[in-house]
């Protein structure tokens, strides 16, 4: 068992939850009450990491990476370093591909919320952002715990962008995933059985515990 | 006190498109008005726009004093501003929260304990008191609807506003929820402005009514002004009253219409010759006496006689025009009226209202 790889994809996926969440549930409020140009345009886009093939995903994402380019050397000169190969390359990586997956859910559980509740809340008095908090974000609490659960997960299993931009550097790039690959590759089928076993059963478990949350956060609201 | 009264809450709405508005009216301390009107009439546009959840194009809102909306002078206060007391046609309550805790997000200014403590002495008030932990989806339709009322008091408001707030529940939650209303009304020092469609409501609640078509006020008054004295032929319709028939005045006491010479007490201001629309209400149509009055005598064939209860519905047509009226029902098994048959009937000359169609 390769500890390492799979703290590394505990880590990407814990970071990535965390950092996405907040884009995720301002885009998908957006979307779905906004007066937004080009919705459709934007939806797509956020689509797109479903449809496209990881590896042509990875390879725009290399050469986006690349500080051969101007863009990529921006990025080296905010980072310190190129992003490919790197730990902080991979979690952007893997925001980009986590994006539908965050936005979907959220979007659609607002997009839930009668306009004349919110409204409603305006006229009790409450602020906007007392709205968000108080009315909200515990309605959409649903569409929030899929999209922790679903991100969480997704990017446990992510394997292609992460294997065209980030290789397999142990304690840096190489997570569970591609661990597994590489195991397969060397025929250690039973190393490889064994992380691919303990990938499942966390992911379960993950997804159980979150649903769990779910389920207690929607009846357990009240005023404060 | 009576330019206080006056000026609780006023009104002025207009706007072209895409919802047209032109709309005025105002509403006393303690006075419940009655916007009424076919649906698509604007009726909720106004109550969002008092409310500050539309914005029309020109208008101008004052409560209790303050300037809510003055768009030539670019004041637009925010809904959150306007403390204004609204229940939704549908409740909007917060379903993720327990009938306490949707009245006491409306008070989020009040500190606790005292913010529990009135949110609970709101709900004892709208005879709640036992379900406030329950959340809307535990709750009967009358009970979400004193909720909501509940909730739209919580903030102490300037206005209450009260969107079809009958038209969700069954008819006998419907009955005791007006009592309730009427005794909510009584006790309430501020202006209630409510939008209904159903005009026996408006009638059993409005202290007056304001008569909206295609976003237009047409006619403001009390209940049985705009009953019994409508401002045009279309309000008459709008009220629900059907014998309106087509006439032209005569002289100054007469009136040419189905197909007899009619008298009348009042001419409305029409001079001889005009076309009008003449409202024969129900009220003032009578079998005609055994004795007694000559002329007002129009001859018809009854088309339809239905019971109803202790009354018997007539329906009389004259020279083409219909005339409904009731009578007693006894009175019509006497006289064995049938359809079919030819009947006189009797028309009281004070009961004529004039009209011009719009």
């Amino acid at each position: 068992m390769d500890w390492t790889a799979f703290a590394l994809s505990l880590q990407l996926a814990a970071w990535t939850v965390v950092l996405l969440l907040p884009i995720a549930i301002m885009l998908a409020r957006l979307l779905a009450w906004g007066h937004v140009r080009f919705k459709s345009g934007i939806e797509a886009l956020i689509m797109l990491p479903l449809v496209l093939p990881p590896t042509v995903l990875g390879l725009y994402l290399l050469i986006a990476f690349s500080p051969q380019y101007w863009f990529g050397s921006f990025l080296k000169s905010v980072f310190g370093s190129s992003l490919v190969f790197s730990f902080t390359g991979i979690l952007i990586a893997s925001l980009i591909v986590n994006l539908p997956f965050a936005v979907q859910p959220i979007q659609r559980s607002f997009e839930a919320i009668p306009r004349n509740v919110r409204e409603a809340a305006f006229v009790s008095g409450l602020s906007r952002w007392e709205t968000m908090r108080r009315i909200e974000l515990p309605l959409a609490w649903p569409g929030i715990v899929s999209a922790i659960a679903l991100t969480f997960a997704h990017t446990l299993g992510e394997f292609g962008v992460i294997l065209m931009i980030g290789g397999s550097i142990p304690g840096e790039t190489r997570v569970l995933s591609i661990a597994i690959y590489d195991r397969v590759q060397a025929f250690r089928l039973d190393q490889a059985s064994v992380m691919s076993a303990a990938l499942l059963a966390f992911s379960v478990i993950a997804i159980a515990i979150v649903h769990m949350l779910a389920r207690r956060g929607r009846s357990g609201t009240h005023v404060r | 006190m009576s330019a206080d009264r006056a000026a609780a809450l006023s009104v002025r709405l207009e706007q072209a498109g895409p919802i047209p508005l032109d709309v005025r009216f105002s509403c006393a301390r303690g006075e419940l008005l009655a916007l009424i009107g076919p649906s698509g009439s604007g009726k909720t546009t106004v109550l969002r726009s008092i409310a500050g959840l539309y914005r029309p194009e020109q208008g101008h809102v004052r409560a209790d004093g303050e300037i809510w909306l003055d768009t030539r002078a670019g004041i637009d206060l925010s809904p959150q501003a306007r403390r204004v007391g609204l229940v939704f046609q549908d409740y909007a309550l917060f379903p993720h929260l327990s009938a306490l805790d949707n009245v006491r997000l409306a008070m989020l200014q009040r500190e606790e304990p005292e913010r529990s403590r009135i949110a609970s002495d709101i709900l004892a008030r709208v005879s709640l008191n036992g379900l406030e932990a329950r959340r809307p989806d535990q709750l009967s339709g009358g009970q979400r609807q004193r909720v909501a009322i509940a909730r739209a008091l919580a903030r102490d408001p300037r206005v209450l506003l009260l969107d079809e707030p009958f038209s969700a529940v069954d008819r006998a939650t419907r009955d005791s929820l007006k009592d309730e209303l009427a005794s909510l009304h009584r006790s309430l020092e501020i202006p209630i402005v409510l939008v209904t469609h159903d005009l026996e409501e408006a009638q059993a609640l409005a202290d007056r009514m304001c008569v909206l078509d295609a976003g237009t006020t047409l006619q403001i008054g009390t209940p049985d002004e705009v009953r019994l004295r409508p401002s045009s032929a279309r309000v008459a319709r709008l009220m629900g009253q059907s014998n309106l028939v087509p006439a032209i005045v005569a002289d100054d006491r007469h009136l040419l219409c189905c197909g007899a010479r009619v008298a009348v007490t009042r001419l409305n201001g029409f001079s001889v010759g005009a076309h009008v629309t003449a409202l024969l209400p129900p009220d003032g149509v009578a079998l005609q006496p055994a004795s007694g009055e000559d002329g007002n005598v129009l001859r018809g064939k009854l088309t339809e006689v239905q019971q109803i209860g202790d009354l018997a519905a007539l329906s009389l047509n004259v020279d083409g025009a219909t005339l409904r009226f009731r009578i007693a029902a006894r009175e019509a098994r006497e006289r064995a009226l049938k359809a079919g048959e030819a009947l006189d009937v009797w028309l009281d000359p004070a009961s004529i209202h004039l009209l011009r169609e719009r």
